[in-house]
């Protein structure tokens, strides 16, 4: 049996390959964690969480801390989110079966497509020439509509998937009880794309506080917390990009610092994502 | 006395903590129609593909016992034996599946596998099981075209002609039928009656009346046990099992 | 008219104005990049802006030559590195691992895609840079190398790219039917026979629409490339020495934009290439996506 034996041989050479493949994936992430942890923890202070930072914050050790940019990050992405939601919805009820031509639905969901796929920054300079155009200085508001941009592709596109699960017997059940178009998109498909739902919006949220490239040309910089929508704001990625563009290596760890308390968030958020997913997947039918 | 192909040993399966099959014990005749009948869900699948051990690609499965083909407990080979033993058993499924490849491909897919065979010869193979399947004239100007494009009952007898290309001894055969228009099915079932005198056929069904129709011995199985087995005259004339009787009756199904 | 078929019709041209919106937003944008690349182009001609590798913005001169190339060579590494590993590991996940590290991977792959760019670039700066210069260059005979290179982009792209190939890969892998590799394994098929032959045919079109997908990423990413390429923006001599992106540009430029009035509109051209190349290749994908399902139907 040769040639069997051959022919497992190379299963073999390739199920090798396939475990080299995976701890490569598994050790990246392991790698990224463990060094921005290490050097994070090594670096952050109770100062760093509760203090804005001063002047001297980019210049030497001490200077207050963080606590501006997260509020700042947080003061971005939430309104974003939000409004990112409320089109989203829209958009993804509208593009069901029901109310439009295959066609126009289609070309719409590849415009949505090619959004995502859009490098932010790109939304970024979308931002920052109607910003430079309407002669305004960066602030929070430039922010949220650049991040809002980033985010209705993701939101709306996983809200949609969600909803086409919905199974059709669901549906037509709904209006042959003589509920309208209207009344049975809100009603019976809300509870069944729940989940869906939910992480799609979680997706977003998690992007809107960790990208860098929207916000480095709307937001500006501030040694403040804004009080007013047409402030500059400092903001979690780009303090880090500040801090690292410093000489002095006490000013970069802070950078550290600021990127641990960035993923821990993100991943606070994907935690919640996936319990509040599991939760309302009981009222889902299979 | 028949000669025997296939035989169960207190055969039993636990699939995700159902156990499915309960000390099954058969004899399955060779070079003749086995069909094994029973109401859904109650472990007919499970059986035939025990069979050529394509259950063992299934995650939560717990097997014991023996299966004995040609003297040896298949069960007790291990990983690097199972392609010649599925090789011996051809497979015919419920849903026509064709390979993402041209019908041609498809029929020579075996062959191309295990041999290195010239381009003559697999030419000639594959027009032979194209003509046992009864499809050549069919297709035989298209045999480069993609697979999917034939209709249903074309491809379940691509299926079919796929799987006798490479030489089994037995064919097993799960509903192959019930996806299929009347016409395609009555086709299935004729070939299948052709094929009986060169393999053991081995079919699964749920339709009484195709049991009926073509099948020499039948084994009955209710939730996971063997109720009755036995020829197809002493079956439907004589069951001796009460479950049996209310099955052939319609009580039960 | 009754109250429940008016509160239909107002919601119902509600999402439609709002849908409306949404594809308008694509042509806006691009819309806007045109119009702000006008003042570049006329100024400097696109021949030039393409093709010459002087990048000098308070002389006045903004050629993208070297730019350009340190796109399509990050990139192309980049995805080089990515995609056998990316496939490899999907493979395994849907055929070849058990329930439970499947279940523990899951996770591990949604968690990684979610990590922030910056946090990929900080963390490449602190272990890639020294590794690259001290290590990995000099193995290939560059003692020169500063660490910040065209090389160590690649590299961590080619990790933020993982997570896409390899979740899109592992849902087109499940989405075969398993009476198709039953069928394969029954002729006899070895395991790997069928995942060659069956399995990859079968997914085909899922499989190039995310190494597509994987690739616009790659292409895209800003942040971490600016962190670690050097920000030079010269043809690069070497995969060691220091480069720059088309996206990674923008990043480092943009702070000029107010005391250079040309710099803006060159930046927005940029903008634009990259809008354009995204939009070509997800129109690729669309168009490859369709074609092999009227053809592999399933």
């Amino acid at each position: 049996m040769g040639l069997l034996n051959w022919r497992f041989l190379e299963e073999n050479i390739f199920k090798i390959l396939m475990i080299f493949s995976i701890l490569i994936v598994v050790g990246s992430l392991i790698l990224i964690f463990t060094v921005i942890v290490f050097n994070g923890v090594s670096s952050i202070s109770i100062e760093m969480l509760t203090q804005t930072s001063s002047p001297r914050f980019y210049l030497s050790k001490g200077g207050g801390g963080m606590l501006n940019a997260i509020v700042g990050s947080l003061l971005l992405a939430i309104p974003a989110t939000a409004i990112a939601f409320l089109i989203g919805i829209c958009i993804a009820l509208y593009l069901q079966r029901d109310f439009i031509h295959p066609g126009i639905s289609n070309f719409i969901r590849l415009c949505l497509d090619i959004l995502w796929g859009v490098p932010s920054i790109i939304y970024g300079i979308f931002c920052m020439t109607i910003m430079i155009a309407l002669g305004m200085s960066t602030s929070l508001l430039f922010g949220i509509i650049a991040l809002t941009l980033l985010e209705i592709p993701i939101i709306t596109r996983s809200i949609d998937e969600s909803i086409k699960m919905v199974p059709l017997g669901l549906k037509e059940s709904a209006y042959s009880l003589g509920s309208t178009k209207f009344e049975t998109a809100i009603k019976v498909v809300r509870r069944q794309a729940l989940p869906g739902i939910i992480a799609g919006v979680l997706l977003g949220l998690g992007r809107g506080i960790g990208d860098a490239a929207s916000i480095l040309l709307t937001v500006g910089d501030s040694n403040f917390i804004p009080t007013s929508i047409y402030q500059s704001t400092a903001a979690l990625p780009t303090m880090i990009l500040n801090l690292l563009s410093m000489p002095d290596p006490n000013v970069q760890s802070k950078a550290h610092a600021v990127a641990f308390v960035l993923l821990i968030i993100v991943l606070f958020i994907s935690i919640i994502s996936r319990t509040l997913t599991k939760k309302s997947t009981k009222y889902v039918i299979k | 006395m028949l000669n025997i192909h296939i035989e169960t040993k207190n055969l039993n399966v636990t699939y995700h903590n159902n156990h499915v099959l309960k000390n099954v014990n058969i004899k399955i005749p060779a070079k003749q129609l086995t069909a094994i009948i029973g109401p859904s869900g109650c472990g007919k699948t499970t059986l035939l593909k025990s069979f050529n051990r394509l259950l063992d690609i299934r995650d939560d499965i717990i097997i014991s016992g023996e299966i004995i083909v040609d003297n040896e407990n298949i069960l007790d080979h291990k990983g690097s034996d199972i392609p010649d033993i599925r090789k011996k058993m051809g497979l015919l499924s419920q849903k026509p599946s064709p390979l993402p490849m041209s019908i041609y491909d498809n029929v020579a897919y075996g062959q191309r596998i295990h041999n290195k065979k010239s381009k003559e010869e697999l030419d000639e193979i594959v027009k032979h099981c194209l003509k046992e399947a009864g499809l050549w004239d069919e297709v035989k100007d298209r045999l480069h075209e993609p697979a999917t494009r034939l209709s249903a009952g074309q491809q379940q007898r691509l299926c079919l002609a796929r799987a006798i290309a490479v030489k089994p001894e037995v064919l097993l055969c799960d509903e192959p039928t019930s996806a299929l228009d009347p016409i395609s099915a009555q086709q299935i079932e004729k070939l299948l009656l052709k094929l009986k005198k060169e393999y053991t056929v081995v079919l699964v069904t749920h339709t009484l009346r195709q049991a009926k129709r073509v099948a020499d011995y039948l084994i009955f199985l209710y939730f996971g046990e063997v109720v009755e087995e036995g020829s197809s005259h002493d079956f439907f004339n004589n069951p001796k099992d009460p479950r049996t009787k209310a099955y052939l009756e319609g009580e039960i199904s | 008219m009754d109250k429940r078929k008016l509160r239909d019709l107002i919601g119902t041209k509600l999402m439609l104005i709002i849908t409306i919106f949404s594809a308008f937003i694509f042509f806006l944008i691009l819309f806007t990049l045109i119009t702000g690349s006008l003042y570049i182009i006329e100024d400097q001609s696109i021949t030039k802006l393409l093709f010459s590798s002087t990048w000098k913005p308070r002389s006045g001169e903004f050629g993208l030559l070297g730019v350009i190339v340190g796109t399509i060579i990050v990139t192309s590494l980049a995805m080089i590195i990515s995609i056998p590993i990316s496939l490899l590991t999907a493979i395994y996940i849907v055929e070849y691992s058990h329930k439970k590290i499947r279940q523990i991977i899951r996770p591990f792959i949604d968690v990684l895609a979610g990590v922030p760019s910056v946090v990929y670039g900080l963390c490449a700066f602190i272990v890639f840079v020294p590794l690259v210069r001290d290590v990995i260059a000099p193995f290939f005979g560059e003692y020169n190398s500063s660490g910040f290179s065209i090389f160590t982009a690649a590299l961590i792209l080619s990790i933020m790219v993982f997570p896409i190939i390899i979740s899109l890969c592992v849902e087109s892998f499940n989405a075969v039917p398993i009476e198709l590799k039953e069928a394969s394994l029954s002729v006899g098929a070895t395991k790997w026979e069928t995942v060659k032959k069956v399995v990859f045919r079968a997914s085909g079109p899922g499989v190039i629409s995310a190494i597509l997908l994987g690739f616009g990423r790659a292409f895209g990413e800003t942040i971490a490339v600016s962190m670690v390429i050097g920000n030079q923006e010269k043809i690069p001599s070497s995969l060691f020495s220091q480069g720059q992106t088309l996206a990674s540009i923008i990043a480092q430029n943009y702070i000029d934009v107010m005391s250079l009035p040309k710099l803006e509109s060159a930046l927005i051209f940029v903008g634009l290439i990259l809008f354009v190349v995204v939009l070509i290749f997800n129109l690729l994908g669309f168009l490859v996506l369709r074609k092999a399902r009227s053809r592999w139907d399933y």
